[in-house]
């Protein structure tokens, strides 16, 4: 196996990390290329193109980690080198990392529609012609459009024999309607994105036009009042609330060496009721999230977090993995060769139940039907996601557009409000996901719509 | 190949071209659980090129490759570019502004791993049931920017930054405190982020029930830029004026704030992470005010937006670490302070809430003024004392109501992350909602 053009090879690659003074020392080397088109109102404001090629080194030595990156991508060894240094600069106990197999691979990016055979015109005349639908909207004062796709080819070496190639053809993008009537302003949004299929940016235009209508319509929409509500999300939304709230905790390095958080996070806890049932994994194929090996060599997994409303495992790096006594999961990621790798989400999803959401709206008196997501944070405990569109639900129906909502939770008690799960999974592939410095993650979150009573809901006071 | 050599290369096929060339070299030692466990050093170099074909902007980014190609792929780019509505600017007098400290340089990781490890000592010692990860990072950059209208320029920024970030469990509850700071100078100890952080233990001590409805709410500095910052920035930035999407858009010259709020951007203030003499397009820094007295007085422009809207750049662009097109963006933000004490302005709340740290507030109609979140630490304050942290509590509000009457303005600013230097404000109803 060769490495990629312009990165050096792989006898040169397996020769700098012979011979250091570490517990273990890993290469991962990169290029990559990217486009991108945005729009800020009728014009197309930027348009780029950027190339990248750099790595990092990273040694572990007395349970300690130093860690290198840069552009230069000569005299790598030195650069192991200086990773072990600091990493022995700092190490005062024992490195433990879980054992995995190593791994010799080649694997290609998924191309199943090539942007590259698509020409910058073409991709132009179509983000055009959505922008004319939102322009050919009365009250529209702009829009916002940004396309982006990015090539990687990474290379991954590590002293316990790993050698391994990653292809990768990531693409994204979102399309914002701003509507205005004096001075009240409101957007309307959606984000996608793709692993591999330039075909997901195309047939929109309907898409688009609701998009449009509805951000004016958000203009005379009432205000919901702040409190709380019977919530039911959509699949799209509900699939950010299990990012935000759990998914961020189910991530072993917020735990491992934190006794009050193991004991808060002990397997066999539980978290919900018997339907609800959540996993993470890159080893879910085709999705943004999905990989074969994460940056640390692991084969990717699917993981239960929750299983039948009970805690039954976690997201895990070797040394989490280690240090908690379980196995790895294939979820240490980085987004560059500028950071090393920290545990990541790569496809979280609760899986499908059996209500149908019309019987899930039927219990509803008064309530809040909250789809498309614009946003979500977490603080482990406590979260927030809001939504992108959010009706009244009032006698069982969906009713009037509400202005767009912020909700928060409460893991150890939100979790167990799910009363309903629905049984028409979706997956949303628009996330990215911000951790550390290291944003935007390509994620996605699925699930089916899911119904949450007791739900706490900004907004202004009575 | 050097800059130079680019921009002659690209002198050749375009009727005008910039090249924007960085550097950095980063070294960070990072603390989890109490004790060191990373040190990491990053070097990045690269160039971005921006050249005019016919009237339109072509880009391209090149980290790690040398430049090769760099030209043909902002060639590429040119003919779908927008029009330039500028001319590049030539070789011209800036301000000076100190954003080198040749103490950041020589500070060792040693000294590094001592401060950050004293850092979380002071912390334990005040609560030892509290887990401390904290980070101390050093910087030194070059900054170089050459253009076809002639302008060479060059200059150094070393930037120092430390954080500390405390999680304490009991039970299910959970609560985070913490502080950073950051400045182009050795913070020589972390004395200001230590005492915060310990003040916010002493004050989330107890739990208190939130107070509901609409409440007088107290940001302090922090909660000045969790909360009110972003909507008012996303106002005054030139490119959202220039969409019509800013509610200012129209109102120049108005007073639409309170009489006490000024506010100002100001990128040659001495060693602030923001400050620069050139922005990063060449043009020199100023200081622009944005709120005078109330009163809208300025946006913020860079080139092309300037050129767009027949104003004048307020050298605010900025390339977001040099991979992007410029933009304009603030440097560094400074409100004026009052002259309310912390302790008079606590007197005069009967029943409200002191708000330090949200979570989720950019997810609300931002370009509308909204602001809101989840309290991640805030206080119910009662009879003009602070009584204990809330939880599961929502703010919800819009910086036009918010700041148009304020109840009081300080008069201890401070400054946030080194980008904000704010006093606390006062503001007199804001809706808050919690659990229960």
């Amino acid at each position: 196996m060769s490495a990629p053009h312009d990165l050096p090879g792989r006898e040169e690659i397996e020769a700098a990390l012979r011979g250091h003074q570490a517990d273990y020392a890993e290469l991962r080397l990169e290029t990559g290329e990217s486009t991108r088109l945005i729009y800020r109102g009728r014009e197309l404001e930027d348009i780029g193109k950027a190339s990248s090629q750099g790595g990092c080194a990273r040694a572990l030595v007395r349970g300690a980690w130093g860690f290198i990156s840069f552009n230069d991508l000569r005299d790598l060894r030195d650069k192991v080198a200086l990773a072990a240094r600091q990493a022995s600069l700092v190490g005062r106990e024992e490195s433990r990392l879980a054992p995995i197999p190593a791994a010799v691979d080649d694997v290609p990016a998924r191309v199943v529609q090539d942007p590259a055979g698509v020409p910058l015109a073409e991709k132009k005349r179509l983000l055009d012609e959505y922008n004319e639908i939102i322009w050919a909207t009365p009250k529209v004062q702009t829009s916002n459009i940004t396309y982006s796709e990015g090539r990687r080819q990474v290379v991954f070496a590590s002293s316990g024999g790993s050698y391994i190639q990653q292809g990768r053809l990531d693409l994204s993008a979102r399309i914002a309607v701003v509507a205005r009537d004096g001075s009240e302003v409101q957007q309307a949004g959606v984000s996608i994105g793709s692993h591999g299929d330039y075909s997901f940016i195309q047939g929109l235009h309907q898409e688009v036009k609701g998009l449009a209508q509805r951000a004016v319509d958000m203009l005379a929409a009432p205000h919901l009042t702040g409190g709380e509500h019977t919530l039911i999300c959509d699949p799209v939304l509900a699939g950010v609330f299990v990012h935000e709230a759990f998914g961020h905790l189910s991530e072993s390095d917020f735990v491992y060496e934190n006794q009050q958080m193991k004991e808060i996070m002990v397997l066999g806890r539980r978290f919900g009721g018997k339907h609800l049932n959540i996993v993470d994994g890159a080893a879910l194929p085709n999705l943004r999230g999905s990989y074969k090996y994460d940056d640390e060599g692991t084969p990717a997994q699917k993981t239960y977090l929750i299983r039948e409303g009970i805690l039954v495992g976690r997201l895990h790096s070797r040394e989490t993995a280690a240090k908690m006594g379980e196995k790895p999961t294939g979820n240490a990621r980085a987004i560059n060769y500028h950071f090393p790798p920290i545990v990541r989400m790569t496809n979280t999803i609760i899986e499908p139940g059996e209500a149908k959401l019309e019987d899930m709206l039927a219990g509803v008196k008064d309530g809040v039907y909250a789809k498309n997501w614009y946003g979500g944070m977490t603080s482990m405990e406590m979260f927030t996601f809001s939504a992108g569109e959010a009706y009244r639900i009032r006698n069982g129906k969906i009713a009037e557009l509400l202005r767009p909502v912020v909700l928060t939770g409460n893991v150890f008690t939100t979790m167990e409000h799910i009363d309903a799960i629905g049984n028409d999974l979706d997956v949303n592939e628009g996330g990215g996901c911000g951790k550390g410095m290291q944003m935007p993650l390509p994620v996605s979150n699925g699930s089916p719509h899911i119904r949450i009573r007791q739900c706490l809901i900004g907004g202004k006071a009575p | 190949m050097t800059p130079a050599a680019l921009l002659e290369q690209a002198r050749r096929v375009a009727q005008a071209a910039e090249i924007y060339a960085y550097s950095n070299l980063e070294t960070s030692a990072s603390f989890e659980a109490n004790r060191l466990k990373q040190l990491n050093t990053r070097q990045t170099q690269g160039f971005s090129l921006r050249l005019i074909v016919d009237g339109r902007i072509g880009f391209a980014n090149a980290s790690g490759t040398g430049g090769q190609g760099l030209v043909e792929a902002a060639l590429e780019t040119a003919p779908f570019g927008n029009r330039a509505h500028f001319q590049l600017p030539p070789a011209q007098a800036h301000p000076r502004v100190s954003t080198w400290d040749s103490k950041v340089e020589k500070f060792t990781v040693e000294a590094m791993a001592a401060l950050g490890q004293s850092m979380v000592d002071q912390v334990r010692q005040h609560s030892p049931e509290v887990m401390v990860d904290a980070g101390i990072i050093k910087n030194a950059a070059t900054i170089e920017l050459l253009n076809t209208a002639g302008l060479r320029a060059r200059y150094r920024k070393t930037t120092f930054s430390l954080y500390l970030e405390g999680t304490l469990i009991r039970g299910t509850d959970m609560l985070f405190v913490g502080d950073g700071e950051s400045a182009c100078r050795l913070i020589p100890d972390g004395r200001q982020v230590v005492e915060a952080t310990i003040l916010q233990l002493e004050r989330a001590k107890r739990q208190a029930p939130a107070p509901k409805g609409k409440v007088p709410v107290l940001f302090s500095p922090r909660g000045v830029a969790a909360a009110l910052v972003m909507p008012l920035m996303s106002a005054f930035n030139g490119r959202t004026v220039l969409q019509g999407a800013s509610p200012l858009g129209h109102r120049l010259g108005e007073r639409v704030f309170d009489r006490r709020l000024s506010l100002w951007d100001d990128a040659t203030v001495a060693h602030r992470p923001g400050s620069r003499p050139w922005d990063e397009e060449g043009v020199p820094s100023q200081r622009t005010p944005l709120i005078q007295d109330g009163v809208v007085a300025n946006f913020i422009y860079d080139l092309q937006t300037a050129g767009q809207a027949r104003a004048k750049s307020t050298g605010n662009a900025s390339r977001m670490g040099g991979g992007l097109l410029p933009t304009p963006n603030a440097s560094a933000l400074v409100i004026a302070p009052g002259k309310v004490t912390t302790a008079q302005m606590l007197k005069g709340i009967k029943e409200g809430l002191l708000v330090e740290r949200l979570i989720g507030a950019g997810q609300g109609n931002i370009l509308g003024g909204d602001f809101g979140g989840n309290v991640l630490l805030g206080y119910r304050v009662e009879g003009g004392q602070v009584v204990g942290r809330v939880k599961d509590t929502m703010i919800s509000g819009n910086v036009y109501e918010a700041l148009k009457e304020m109840a009081a303005l300080g008069d201890q600013p401070e400054w946030v992350g080194g980008m904000l230097h704010t006093p606390p404000i006062l503001c007199h109803s804001v809706s808050v909602s919690s659990k229960g």
